[in-house]
């Protein structure tokens, strides 16, 4: 497979796409794959997770053992390259009065955050779409679940996702047939399991965009793509190439057999394929062009390598560069007709910005010390998780909206913190008895991380620091963030649950206050919000196909169009999101309104 | 394509191209290689490269003593090499070379503790750690090993030696040839379906009936 930033030229596209994402990827190779020429232009450079990842690579091949680093965030291997929560030269800045410094990532590569992502692809539920309905508070989406679930059908048998159904509140199965079989529980997630059920906590398989099996290509494809035969030929064979999983190797380094879903191993080869995608990299956009009508007409952007300013034209415009950057670039395009920004006559873009709620705890069981060996790699991530499971006494708790936990530990790859507990274990010990009590400990911790679901404020926004540009002379995002007592009792109540779970595997853990175990704001990387959908015009930024109610061929598509931050992961709602907005926008181009 | 190649039609197009598009290469020309424009080797690493880009900064005499505590702290045993057959000198070399707090922070206290345990033998026995007998370094090594019982006039021996334990630990056995001694068999492909818990383990946890 070849990912190329292929220049060929094509005079005249149909639709520019910024960002190569989840959102751009599925929006550049559905609009590609129906005969539509598109133009996606991405900040980062160039990526081809098959020939670069890092597979078996172990730590001693990588500098400091491979550790996490300040420039290397999730360690050496991790699938990010280029980025992360500073990129130089791109700075951005915190306004004066917020509570907490932002964390902004920005992954910076062809295929953005899909590279390194969880892989975890959880479908919002019902009740996530009318959270205003439910609670009072944040704001309903105009659309209901049953208005998605044909997309979630259609993302998942085009992403593959291994998962079960279990029928649990609020946790919507997936239709017969569509999720691949989930692997086999690790010893430490069946004794969670075990445990957590006399507590009253689920313990399910997860789902994750990881091949648990091979794909049927031609009978997925004919499913997916019944009247077009060029998709129907091109995603089948690109389906039937990719491989299963071979249970080694972290998720977050890519994967060079393409059994995990990156916008580069899925969803960029059949476009690319289609020869209606031309992509550029290290393209750099600075604001949408729009002309006297107030009708989009392209993008104006830097190319990185030379510093030449370019301009891209194209009859319909769509903005995927990540929730952040959408808005960034969004308030950079003023003019005299859009003073304060393209497609803000609300004033919403920036504001209503959402962070997934973190917070973890790890844990020493003495049940799982000195265990005969056994390969627990698995799928690269977990598999199994707890849905919340509280709907029914959520009054009663001090914050409106759940969380789900992920579940990790046991005998993973040593690295350098992997025997750090010794420190507690076995103090004073050292020479050949050290040695038994490294085999003794290893693999004897569990860890849980809380994903909670986080409602947006009024302190929590974005905007652009009047006074500063970066190094491509584009003004900056500054940040303002204050958490809400639902975020606070919420991490509290994370804390107390995991304690629990732990000691009834025997551990002993002690919770800690929830503001003191908040992860901070941006670390989970799941922001949302800045350009919410919503019924009106009057106050949000797109309607439900992402397309801005103030310039008609100007579409959003990434996680700055949710009016909600739900605690089940961006990443299969903003694909399947973006299915139903190609649908419409098709049917647009077709009937000729765009 | 070799650019010498582009022919008539794709230079037409090219024009075409450069009008709708602004500055491109060559219509046909190869894509470019993959690159890293930026010069961020830290974030955007050589992974055929172990080494990061910085100097180690120990010297011989440092490292000799080091080499001699490793090989006290994680010595040959059955089941697996002596620290310093698997290079953990030049690992801890390595990582106070590196330019982060945590590493500037520790190599204050690796250089100064091999400074400070030499001392202490010139002050005991009249030579170096290294030339010592080897009961003379463990009873050195036993006055500093646990920080909560260690006399308060030989703390910072205690804090370096803590410090110099852990490093070696977290070097050691995320070394790959370590790792059948600790129990770690992953990083091998499986053929089929994930196998899961063998049944051992299953009794041993008491997971019956568990899925």
């Amino acid at each position: 497979m070849a990912i190329l930033t292929d220049r060929k030229s094509v005079r005249e596209y149909d639709v520019i796409i910024v960002g190569s994402g989840a959102g751009g990827g599925m929006m550049g190779m559905l609009l590609s794959l129906s005969g539509v020429k598109v133009l996606m232009l991405e900040a980062g450079r160039n990526y081809d997770p098959v020939k670069e990842t890092p597979m078996f690579n172990t730590p001693e091949m990588a500098p400091l053992r491979g550790k996490s680093t300040p420039d290397r965030p999730f360690g050496h291997y991790d699938a990010t390259v280029g980025g992360g929560w500073q990129v130089p030269g791109e700075p951005y800045g915190d306004k004066e009065g917020t509570q907490e410094d932002f964390w902004w990532w920005r992954p910076r590569m062809l295929g953005g955050r899909t590279n390194h992502w969880g892989r975890i692809s959880l479908r919002f539920g019902e009740y996530d779409f009318k959270p205003k309905s439910r609670d009072g508070l944040g704001y309903d989406w105009p659309i209901s679940y049953e208005d998605l679930a044909p997309y979630y059908d259609k993302t998942e048998m085009m992403v593959g996702i291994y998962g079960s159904n279990e029928g649990l509140e609020n946790t919507p199965n997936s239709p017969p047939g569509i999720l691949q079989t989930p692997p086999k529980a690790r010893a430490g997630e069946l004794l969670a399991k075990k445990h957590a059920r006399g507590l009253g906590i689920p313990i399910i398989p997860i789902h994750r965009a990881v091949l648990s099996e091979r794909m049927d290509g031609p009978k997925l494809a004919a499913k997916l793509f019944p009247d077009n035969p060029l998709a129907r030929r091109l995603v089948a064979a690109d389906m039937s190439a990719r491989a299963a999983c071979f249970w080694a190797t972290e998720c977050g380094r890519g994967c060079s057999i393409r059994a995990n879903f990156q916008s580069t191993t899925v969803l960029l080869p059949p476009a690319l394929a289609s020869g209606n995608l031309d992509i550029i990299t290290d393209a750099m956009v600075r604001e949408v062009l729009t002309d006297d009508s107030g009708k989009a007409t392209g993008v104006h952007y830097v190319d990185k390598v030379t510093r030449i300013d370019s301009i891209a034209k194209a009859r319909v415009v769509i903005l995927s560069a990540s929730t952040c950057e959408t808005a960034r670039i969004l308030l950079n395009s003023k003019s005299v007709r859009f003073p304060d920004g393209l497609a803000n006559s609300s004033g919403q873009v920036g504001k209503n910005l959402t962070d997934t709620v973190g917070s973890s705890m790890a844990g020493h069981i003495p049940a799982m010390e000195s265990l005969p060996p056994y390969n627990e790699d698995g799928a690269g991530g977990g598999h199994v998780y707890t849905p919340w499971w509280n709907y029914g006494i959520q009054e009663k708790l001090g914050f409106a909206r759940g969380y789900h936990i992920e579940i990790g530990g046991g005998r993973m790859m040593p690295g350098m913190g992997s025997l750090g507990m010794l420190d507690a274990t076995s103090p004073g010990v050292y020479g050949k008895k050290l040695k038994q009590e490294a085999r003794r400990y290893y693999g004897a911790v569990m860890g849980f991380a809380g994903r909670g679901e986080m409602i947006p404020n009024e302190n929590c926004y974005c905007e652009i620091d009047p006074d500063r540009v970066d190094q491509w002379g584009i003004p900056i995002l500054r940040f303002h963030w204050k958490w809400s007592d639902h975020e606070i009792n919420q991490a509290t109540h994370m804390q107390n649950t995991f304690a629990e779970i732990i000691n009834a595997m025997g551990g002993k853990a002690t919770p800690r206050p929830g503001r003191e175990a908040l992860n901070k704001p941006g670390e989970i990387i799941h922001e949302a919000g800045t350009a919410r959908m919503g019924p009106t015009a009057k106050d949000s930024v797109v309607n439900s196909f992402g397309q801005t109610w103030d310039v008609k061929n100007l579409f959003l598509m990434d996680a700055s169009i949710l009016p909600s931050n739900p605690d089940k992961n961006l990443t299969l709602t903003v694909m399947a999101l973006a299915w139903r907005s190609a649908d419409y926008l098709l049917g647009e181009m077709k009937s000729g309104n765009l | 394509m070799n650019p010498s190649t582009v022919s008539r039609r794709d230079i037409f197009k090219l024009v075409a191209a450069a009008s709708a598009t602004g500055a491109l290469l060559p219509a046909g020309a190869s894509p470019p290689p993959l690159a890293r424009n930026f010069k961020n080797i830290l974030s955007d690493p050589d992974y055929s490269n172990p080494d990061g880009p910085w100097e180690k900064p120990l010297t011989e005499p440092e490292l000799a003593t080091l080499t001699v505590l490793v090989d006290l702290i994680l010595p040959a045993d059955d089941e697996s090499p002596a620290a310093s057959a698997i290079g953990l000198p030049d690992f801890l070399n390595e990582w106070v070379g590196a330019p982060y707090a945590e590493n500037k922070a520790d190599l204050e206290i690796l250089r100064g503790g091999v400074a400070w345990i030499n001392t202490r033998a010139f002050k005991l026995h009249g030579k170096e750690f290294g030339g010592l007998a080897a009961e003379q370094q463990t009873a050195i090594l036993d006055s500093i090993c646990d920080p909560a019982k260690a006399a308060p006039e030989l703390a910072a021996g205690a804090r370096f030696f803590s410090k110099l334990r852990m490093l070696s630990l977290g070097g050691y056995y995320s070394h790959s040839s370590t790792w059948k001694s600790l129990g770690y068999v992953g990083n091998v492909a499986i053929a089929g379906p994930y196998p899961g818990v063998p049944d051992e383990i299953i009794k041993l946890l008491g997971l019956e009936g568990e899925i």
